[in-house]
């Protein structure tokens, strides 16, 4: 594509919804660049799940595009791609941001090598380039021990965000914009995947991990699965979601959705409660918008009291039972 | 059936960071410094070792040089991989995702005749999780990330694709690419044996004209994005360690300080 490419496209995550948490921190992005570049902002949605656009112009878009086709029902990578091709051809945009989601990062770097352009994953900050010239585009590297500013030469430049990184957008009630409706005719041939079915793992009820205001997180310090009721009878005592490092899901103690890092979830509680966890850097870049932490290790020289305003050395066996008594008491709740 | 697995060979990531330094918006690994191949390209050997012990066929293990990346492909002929090609050429040096992805596309054509192409999720290195999607593209085939379980019912891959809630099941006729996930399989260790057969072991090279590729498209010149500058982010620790006598004495001090700060 070529110079003149134009606008700043945020495709919106379907199960997020047109109000969600992502959907306003991606066009807060898109907001901010489409006003530092005076360029137009336009969400675009797959499928017809997002009925309701008004929320999208309240975050800032000034055009909505529904991509309608049948098989844009769920996320089918191979009918995203076949879908968005054309439309982000005719669109021609300067920018395209994403979620870096289970989604974005399926269909960031695709879509860009569809498009022979090139994309910057998982970022953690951007700006726009001095002069109007290419974003700077801050990501995390080596697990996180190091950042690296990179820029894109090619257009458009595609964009996934790490979740939680950026300031979610203001809406501003009653603005609006126009919508249209996009219906791309996927060559069947290339869609080559199908989704058969969804097993969805993650408890049904109770806090989602990514939204809650407290987590408890356990990992290889707790000894084994055996002691993991400690864990979530703490949580149980605060409201708290659970959550796990890498070590303990690889290990199957618990499911892999519950995972909290690098590979896993970004979570943003006002508090986190890890809990024989060492802080391995791809642990720490999953919670590093929780606002404070506290750590409880039996090994003083961990890596996560680094990260932690509050810490404890001592055995988790030990610790846990006395904590969660005394949070009820706390609480009201003995 | 016939698998190719990608593989790079990084420094250990697990490292501290006083283990590298940044020059010329580069990271320098200290000498010394332990290689290995990059987490979940591993798993992604053994993946390809199961379905292959299950369903027969070959798998061949390639990698974008330097000449070190040798090693790592030993390391995967000693687990069991067939054979092993690794892919070096000074056009080659300083390749984006979007130029490793066009030399491992062409070293995956040339070697002809594939059902499935696995690579890890994301190299250790640089985090990007792009390359299995380069693949996929160059060569127009379906790509599935990240995989969890993978498992062939004779006419289709059935592969467990992540995704936040818990997993897809996903159908997908071969060729595909599909990049593992941690969960796939836990690596296994080298026995003697295949230490000793791997070090026997020929390991071609492959260079740009070997694979037909215009060396203006992969290294310094193919890049679609630069590195400005690399910094290590800093860490002000500021740690309030709770002590006492006793767990009970411990837990009453912590839920004192965390109320004192209205965190509950």
């Amino acid at each position: 594509m070529t110079a003149e490419a134009r606008g700043i496209v945020a495709i919106i995550e379907p199960a997020d919804g047109p109000a969600g948490a992502l959907t306003a921190e991606v066009l807060g992005v898109a907001r901010r660049l489409g006003n530092d570049l005076n360029e137009p902002v336009t969400a675009v949605v797959l499928g017809e799940t997002v009925a309701e656009v008004g929320p999208l112009w309240e975050f800032g878009a000034d055009k909505v595009i529904r991509v309608v086709h049948p098989l844009l029902a769920e996320f089918n990578l191979d009918a995203a791609l076949g879908a968005l091709e054309p439309l982000i051809r005719r669109e021609n945009p300067n920018v395209v941001l994403m979620a870096h989601t289970f989604q974005g990062r399926a269909l960031g770097p695709a879509l860009a090598f569809r498009l022979q352009t090139g994309v910057a994953t998982d970022c953690v900050d951007l700006r726009p380039g001095a002069g109007g010239g290419s974003l700077v585009l801050t990501r995390s590297i080596l697990g996180g021990n190091f950042r690296a500013e990179v820029v894109i030469d090619t257009r458009p430049q595609i964009v996934t965000l790490r979740p939680k990184a950026f300031p979610p957008a203001e809406p501003t009630p009653g603005r609006t914009g126009t919508v249209e409706e996009f219906r791309p005719e996927p060559d069947p041939v290339r869609v080559r995947q199908e989704v058969r079915r969804r097993i969805q793992e993650a408890a049904a009820e109770g806090v989602r991990l990514e939204d809650a205001r407290i987590v408890v997180a356990g990992g290889r310090g707790l000894g084994g699965p055996e002691n993991w009721h400690l864990v979530e009878e703490l949580a149980s005592a605060l409201g708290a979601a659970v959550g796990a490092s890498r070590a303990v899901t690889d290990a199957g103690w618990v499911p892999t959705s519950l995972q909290i890092g690098l590979t896993g979830k970004t979570i943003s509680p006002d508090l986190y409660i890890a809990v024989g966890i060492s802080g391995a850097v791809q642990h720490m870049a999953g919670v590093s918008a929780a606002k404070t932490i506290v750590a409880i290790n039996k090994d003083p020289d961990a890596t996560i009291f680094r990260y932690a305003r509050f810490g404890v050395v001592g055995d988790a066996k030990q610790i846990l039972p006395a904590l969660t008594r005394e949070i009820k008491k706390a609480l009201g709740k003995a | 059936m016939n698998i190719v697995v990608c593989i790079k060979y990084v420094p250990d990531w697990e490292a501290p960071a006083s283990q590298f330094r940044i020059e010329d918006s580069r990271l320098v690994p200290a000498p010394g410094i332990a290689y290995r191949i990059s987490d979940t390209d591993d798993e992604a050997i053994e993946a390809a070792l199961q379905l292959k012990e299950k369903h027969g066929g070959r798998v061949t293990a390639i990698s974008l040089g330097p000449a070190s990346a040798r090693d790592g492909l030993k390391h995967a002929l000693a687990m069991g991989c067939d054979q092993a090609v690794l892919l070096d050429d000074p056009a080659f040096e300083d390749s984006d995702a979007a130029g490793t992805a066009a030399v491992l596309a062409a070293a995956i054509r040339k070697l002809g005749d594939v059902d499935l192409i696995l690579t890890g999720r994301q190299a250790a290195d640089w985090d990007q999780g792009q390359v299995h999607a380069g693949i996929a593209e160059f060569l127009g085939l379906p790509a599935v990330i990240p995989a969890r379980h993978i498992e062939w019912t004779g006419s289709e891959f059935i592969v467990h694709r992540i995704y936040e809630e818990g997993y897809e099941e996903i159908a997908v006729k071969p060729p595909c690419v599909v990049a593992c996930s941690n969960e796939i399989a836990e690596p296994r260790y080298p026995t003697l044996r295949g230490i000793m057969a791997a070090s026997r072991a020929q390991i071609p090279v492959w260079t740009a004209a070997d694979l037909g590729i215009d060396p203006g498209r992969v290294g310094r010149a193919g890049r679609r994005t630069r590195v400005l500058r690399l910094y290590a982010p800093q860490v002000e620790a500021k740690c309030e360690f709770i002590e006492g006598e006793n767990p009970e004495e411990i837990a009453a001090k912590l839920v004192q300080r965390l109320r004192e700060e209205k965190l509950l």
